[in-house]
């Protein structure tokens, strides 16, 4: 059992006792202030807006957790409460979880993005939990006049083990509270988990499976008007005139607005707005480059050979390196944009009054928004709210918050409650991209096919630094050069699941399968060659664990049968990004002359796994996420505008497509890193892999679906 | 604007509402039935579904006009209690990650069933191909509809 101290200065607990009755924790950003009277007796939980701290005991033993992440699916809200509730072994069937408001007094990174909820959150959740259940075993053994030790926590009870007497924590939540808060709590050994580990079903289960109104899209306000807005339809271009009057005329048009490069037309329903916004004419003029993808196609190689690339890591002497080479391999990787497609499209509600601004919908970055909000209309932060709704998907899109600045500038322009909607076609038009980037490679090999300089440059649109430096196979190559180029262009750009290695990860992954074939050698047994070599004499910083490495690469070879399987072409990728590692292979079998993918196994150590199906959704959710993305994805631009803009012309991964995906962790009870992130990156360079076993064609381009090994399969079948 | 008397969840439901305007925000703007989701507005996605007189529709492209006296079911009228074997299936395959595709997944699976009590799995993935889940939970989805199917009388 491990001990942990209750008090450092960072982190301590705070223990409220409530007039009404009950218990509720909090940590440091629980101000003092906030001790006011609350009760906390109903069996519902009762949100009390000044009150919210992680976890309350209603005197009926309802135990409430406030989860202060926004959820957009990588069920943080029911492992953040298995968390506690393991901890405070508490009864799962009487915990309530809440989706907590933007409270950045109460709460540190309340924000959901880089896979780092977990990981942030994990001793703190297990320290509320255990400081609650010292609480209340002390309470009991008070009560009974008996020494602690004799008592224990199990289901929602303290036990008296001599006498074999009970309270229920409900029972004791109220006199627990005047228990004095210890210096240190225990904390469980893993071995005595119930909770954690376990798969437990999602908490909202049954809100989603009946449709109740949690997305940002269903929120309704009484007064409320709806709009949408006419954004400049090509990048690098604005406003020149407007003519409104005859959307103005339209039934249930309430105003037509401008504001920035928005055109917003309000009205009293969505499909009055969405009629009206066709006869919107708008004539837009020159305002920056005006670009297309063809361009892209003919700057990325010119910046290719530029001289003015941003050295990110240098490792010896390449040029040295290169000159003695037996022999040198080079090869180029490139994809395109793609949007992030959340299937809820934007939405926010906002409004806008002298006394203070409400927000209220779905983003991944609470805190960011308001901080904006806050600077646009020069509002203090503390006199605007925000409130989070369940996210119908991000993907990173919803880590921008250009759509709540639009809502609550048109809510401070219209004053009145105003929920701003995107059409499909405004957010695949509109709205952010994974940028396009093209890589370089170069390695070196020796005499005896030693890697012995590795150089890398990447090209981007927007990208900043494209590469990640330190990643694998750097620390084990004695000479090495990664570089960046940027072109800044009027495209917008963000963070896409899985920031700059969704793509390149494919790209080092395959390029590495090359180096592997030149030095005549097995790609898995080249790679743990690599990390043997890393691991004995590493060169420069080294960021990743080398022997976390090492088992995910040997555990998913032995669970697929790693080049034992006749008649399957097996390609293999291992990956380290967002702290975790995982190891891929994808399995693909030739039918009348066609590749078929068809399964994928995938390996992960994310340390400790909370909730083991919450984790395999993650897993297999970001497995078919990265193998439809890399087959169908594409979002090209002619003139400045994005010539796809709906699921008709972008392709999104449908059931029929998706290969089986046998997904497992490493058990190494090391603490938790995330998961929402990692097992995608691997998936492109699995699958190009195993294809070009299968074929004899190297995949180097995305999406698959447009080289010439699929393009003119795709010709037979229409023929 | 003429007034349309809509048999929704078994009870009539009157509206006032140009005759071109999809089922879709009939239900959600005007009926308070948010259950039914916008997703491309196109019948591309499927988050709309619902039924018409027992039949998976996609209701961002069914004018009201078009409605009659069709029987139409939404999520929100699937089940008195949420207890519907399908709803039931996802709760016990634990389907949903974020969830917004879901209540059309499920109406598009319960339609399924109701014709084809037994489905074979191509039968399945034949039916649910015209649902996207942007976060590809489609393996449970499938096992989900399966497990409904073991449950459902025929």
């Amino acid at each position: 059992m491990t001990s942990v101290q209750t008090n450092t200065r960072r982190d301590f607990l705070k223990k409220i006792s409530l007039t009404g009755g009950g218990l509720m924790l909090g940590f440091k950003w629980f101000s003092a202030h906030a001790e006011m009277p609350a009760i906390l007796n109903a069996a519902e939980p009762v949100v009390v807006p000044a009150f919210n701290s992680y976890l309350s005991i209603a005197t009926d033993g309802t135990v409430n957790i406030f989860s202060p992440n926004p959820e957009l699916g990588q069920n943080i809200m029911t492992s953040f409460a298995q968390i506690v509730a393991e901890e405070l072994d508490a009864d799962w069937t009487k915990v309530r979880v809440t989706q907590a408001p933007l409270d950045t007094q109460k709460y540190e990174r309340q924000l959901t993005g880089g896979s780092g909820a977990i990981p942030h959150s994990w001793m703190r959740l297990r320290k509320a939990g255990a400081s609650a259940r010292y609480l209340l075993l002390n309470a009991a053994a008070q009560r009974w006049g008996v020494p602690a030790t004799e008592c224990t926590a199990d289901s929602g009870f303290i036990i008296h083990k001599p006498s074999g007497k009970k309270f229920s924590y409900g029972e004791l939540s109220t006199d627990a509270a005047k228990i004095e808060m210890p210096k240190e709590v225990p904390l469980k050994d893993r071995k005595d988990f119930k909770l954690i580990g376990k798969p437990i079903r999602n908490i909202k289960n049954k809100d989603i499976a009946t449709g109740k109104p949690i997305f940002g899209l269903d929120y309704q306000r009484e007064g409320m008007v709806h709009a949408m807005v006419q954004r400049p339809p090509a990048f690098g271009t604005k406003i020149k005139s407007i003519d409104s009057e005859a959307v103005k005329k339209q039934p249930g048009i309430i105003d037509v607005v401008k504001f920035q490069q928005n055109v917003a037309i309000v009205g009293r329903s969505t499909w009055e707005i969405m009629k009206a916004k066709k006869l919107l004419k708008v004539e837009y003029e020159k305002d920056g480059n005006i670009e297309s993808t063809e361009d892209h196609d003919v700057l990325f190689s010119t910046l290719m050979d530029a001289p003015n690339a941003t050295v990110q890591r240098k490792d010896g002497d390449v040029a040295a390196a290169f000159q003695s080479a037996a022999k040198i391999i080079k090869s180029e990787y490139q994809c395109p944009f793609l949007p992030h497609s959340p299937l809820e499209p934007m939405n926010f509600f906002a409004h806008v009054r002298p006394e203070g601004i409400e927000l209220v919908g779905p983003t991944q970055t609470p805190q960011r928004a308001r901080e904006a909000v806050s600077k646009l209309l020069g509002v203090p932060e503390d006199k605007i709210t925000v409130d989070i709704t369940r996210l119908g998907g991000g993907f990173g899109r919803r880590l921008k918050f250009d759509y709540v600045l639009e809502a609550a500038e048109l809510s401070s322009i219209i004053k009145k409650p105003v929920k701003v909607i995107w059409s499909r076609e405004d957010d695949m038009m509109g709205g952010s991209y994974r940028p396009a980037v093209r890589y370089r490679f170069e390695a070196a090999l020796d005499a005896s096919g030693n890697l012995t300089g590795y150089k890398l440059r990447g090209v981007g649109v927007n990208a900043g630094n494209n590469t990640r430096q330190d990643n694998f196979p750097v620390g084990a190559i004695p000479n090495v050069l990664i570089e960046s180029v940027e072109h800044v262009s009027p495209i917008t750009t963000g963070a896409w699941r899985a920031p700059i290695t969704n793509f390149l990860a494919f790209a080092e992954q395959t390029f590495l399968d090359e180096v592997a074939e030149a030095a005549g050698k097995d790609p898995v047994a080249f790679r743990l060659e690599l990390l043997d070599k890393a691991r004995k004499s590493p060169v420069g910083k080294i960021t990743y664990d080398i022997e976390r490495f090492d088992t995910v690469i040997r555990q998913v070879a032995e669970k697929a049968g790693w080049g034992k399987k006749p008649g399957v072409f097996q390609g293999f990728s291992v990956y380290f990004s967002h702290a975790s590692y995982v190891g891929q292979v994808c399995e693909v079998t030739m039918k009348d002359g066609k590749p078929e993918v068809q399964k994928i196994y995938a390996v992960s150590d994310c340390g400790q796994v909370i909730n083991m199906s919450g984790a395999l959704q993650q897993v297999r959710g970001a497995v078919v996420d990265g193998y439809g993305h890399a087959m169908f994805g594409k979002l090209s631009f002619k003139e400045g505008k994005a010539e796809q803009n709906n699921f008709n012309t972008y392709r999104l991964i449908r059931m029929k497509e998706i290969p089986e995906v046998d997904a497992s962790f490493v058990n190494n009870g090391k603490d938790p890193t995330g998961l929402g992130e990692p097992a995608l990156p691997p998936t492109g360079g699995a699958v190009a892999n195993a294809i070009y076993k299968a074929t004899g064609q190297r995949l180097k381009k995305q999406p698959f679906l447009e080289v010439p090994l699929f393009t003119k399969m795709q010709k037979t079948e229409e023929s | 604007m003429p007034v349309y008397k809509l048999n929704i969840n078994g009870k009539i439901r009157p509206v006032d509402v140009a005759a071109d305007t999809p089922l879709l925000w009939v239900l959600r703007d005007h009926l308070q039935l948010p259950g039914t989701k916008f997703g491309c507005g196109i019948g591309q996605c499927g988050a709309c579904t619902v039924h018409y007189d027992g039949v998976a529709v996609r209701s961002c492209v069914m004018p009201v006009s078009s409605v009659r006296d069709a029987k139409i079911t939404t999520i929100e009228g699937l089940s008195e209690n949420g207890d519907h074997p399908v709803q039931l299936a996802w709760d016990e395959v634990d389907v949903a990650q974020c969830g917004y595709c879901q209540a059309g997944q499920i109406m598009t699976a319960a339609a399924l069933l109701k014709k084809t009590p037994k489905p074979t799995l191509e039968q399945v993935e034949n039916a649910m191909h015209g649902n996207i889940c942007r976060c590809g939970a489609y393996h449970r989805i499938r096992e989900a509809v399966l497990e409904a199917a073991k449950k459902t009388k025929p």
